[in-house]
């Protein structure tokens, strides 16, 4: 049994709970969201702002797109021996109105997915250092597929 | 007052994965668009070059660099970066410097040797940089072309069939261009049986990387007229516009859109904005384009460049391609140089070879590969950092 700690791949994009939410920051002034966080000055043109709080996102969505890597990336991504292909959607967040990149779940293929299904976020293994477990976000299709929050 | 910008001279060195330095591949284009045009190298005033930058790679491609390879004249140069717009965005430094009279005849060239292996980011711990962020979680350039070849085939219905006769058509017409790299006509069993890379796309659905080179000469209406050739193609027109907030396609290298959520804001597509302003400044719509050159990095792609030219409506251009309109001999022949699928893509070389591609079929000197009586031309790109153009040329 592995005993090692699990830490974040990417320090604080996304919360470590048992229902993980990504971390990103929205503008005070007109309220656009921004993931990754964005801290210095706002994106939308029409707005000048300089002040952002942090917030964290919607954890489900629904399936803008899906695809899967059947070839072993380039570092700095960590591969296992052997490379196993996974899946990859991109989400649609309703509220922030953003579509957020990720993999999806372990066991979870393409012919499991479909545009518009929903989706809820989670936390897997990415890959093993020597001290700990690096974590990231995947998404994992809801088992209520009406069910959105 | 028109704007028109004569093209008297267009060059290529074919592409391949020839392995010499970027300069060769540049000064063999400008010679051959030299001697195109019937012009002495003496001649030209300006020398605008198309730049890529890589990590670590030293393929800086500046004017300065071709202006030095074809013996330093005392001319004026200008170095453009803009991705896989770069060659568009050097053209319209050489159209403004046309018009703002500063010269007559201008070389605009761009080229490229692209390194062996995987285009990987730089290494280390560096989330500040989203091209490092995506590599670390496993998202590579095929990722985002097949995200938006599977929405096609889940909103649309285009199937693993309709990618692959892209490729058919691309390959078939592209075996009689002695400029492309490969040469092969492939069949549909061909792509089918090539390795699964993203799903649904196969290894023969994306495009490779190339070296290559592209050059063009232009001049004011007033000198080609001077030298005869007032009946040169034109350009009517060069949008290089940046996408507008909030873009809401994912696009490499990003994780994630832009976000909508803010009042007064709408989501826009980047793909479909490039050509409305190239539309707008040449005074022309849809309807006028006899031929189109797009960025077909993936087969599907050439799908959504149709669509955001507006040559079909969204959602149909694959009814297009099934009824063999996009192909030459149809009604609005789309990649009749073969595309990306036979030159693969040589960065800062690829949106002047859309071009050089444009003129010889406006000039009628095509061949097998010729579009009858094409009058009017439109190129799309698109790559990284916001950078995207479209030309459209006429005669």
């Amino acid at each position: 049994m592995n005993e090692k700690p699990l830490a974040p791949a990417i320090e604080g994009w996304f919360t470590m709970d048992e229902k993980p939410r990504l971390i990103g920051t929205q503008c005070c002034a007109c309220s656009t969201y921004f993931f990754p966080k964005q801290q210095r000055y706002c994106k939308n043109p029409g707005c000048d702002s300089t002040e952002f709080r942090e917030v964290e996102l919607s954890r489900t969505g629904r399936v803008w797109s899906y695809t899967n890597a059947c070839y072993k990336p380039p570092a700095p991504f960590v591969a296992a021996e052997p490379f196993e292909p996974y899946t990859i959607a991109a989400v649609t967040l309703e509220e922030e109105q953003m579509t957020v990149l990720g993999q999806v779940v372990t066991g979870v293929n393409v012919s499991d997915l479909k545009v518009g299904m929903a989706m809820e976020l989670v936390l897997e293994p990415l890959h093993e250092t020597d001290d700990d477990i690096k974590m990231t976000w995947k998404w994992r299709p809801l088992a209520e597929q009406g069910e959105q929050h | 007052m028109s704007n028109d910008i004569a093209i008297i001279g267009a060059g290529m060195h074919p592409w391949g994965k020839w392995g010499h330095n970027f300069v060769e591949y540049g000064v063999a284009a400008a010679r051959e668009a030299l001697a195109d045009a019937g012009i002495p190298w003496q001649d030209v005033g300006f020398v605008s070059g198309g730049a890529t930058v890589r990590c670590g790679y030293p393929g800086y491609v500046a004017g300065a660099t071709f202006a030095q390879a074809l013996g330093w004249q005392g001319c004026e140069v200008n170095t453009s970066y803009a991705a896989c717009a770069s060659g568009s965005q050097a053209l319209a430094a050489a159209r403004n410097k046309i018009l703002a009279g500063a010269c007559d005849v201008a070389l605009v060239v761009g080229a490229d040797t692209t390194p062996k292996g995987f285009l990987a980011p730089a290494g280390g711990y560096r989330p500040e940089d989203p091209d490092w962020v995506r590599f670390y979680l496993g998202i590579t350039n095929p990722t985002y072309f097949a995200l938006y070849a599977r929405r096609r085939m889940d909103l649309y219905g285009d199937t693993l069939e309709d990618f692959a006769a892209v490729k058919v058509k691309n390959s078939l017409i592209g075996s009689k261009n002695p400029r492309a790299r490969y040469r092969k006509c492939f069949t549909a069993e061909d792509v089918a049986a090539s390795a699964m890379v993203a799903d649904p796309l196969r290894l023969m659905d994306i495009c490779a990387t190339s070296d290559g080179g592209a050059a063009l000469i232009i001049c004011s209406a007033d000198y080609a007229r001077r030298i005869g050739k007032a009946d040169a193609p034109r350009i009517a027109a060069i949008s290089t516009v940046t996408p507008s907030f909030a873009s809401a396609v994912v696009e490499m290298p990003d994780i994630a859109t832009d976000s909508a959520a803010a009042a007064g804001i709408d989501a826009h597509s980047f793909r479909a904005a490039l050509p409305v302003k190239a539309y707008e400044e040449a005074g022309i719509g849809p309807e006028d384009v006899d031929v189109a050159e797009v960025y077909d990095l993936s087969t599907a792609l050439e799908l959504d460049w149709i669509e955001d030219l507006q040559l079909a409506p969204r959602g149909e251009a694959a009814q297009l391609l099934r009824r063999g309109d996009t192909a030459v001999g149809g009604r609005i022949p789309v990649n009749p140089s073969g595309g990306l699928a036979c030159f693969g893509e040589a960065v800062p070389a690829q949106a002047l070879a859309q071009v050089c591609e444009l003129t010889w079929q406006l000039r009628g000197e095509c061949g097998d590969r010729q579009v009858a009586g094409a009058r009017v031309g439109i190129t799309a790109n698109q790559g990284l950092f916001g950078h995207g153009s479209s030309v459209i040329i006429k005669r």
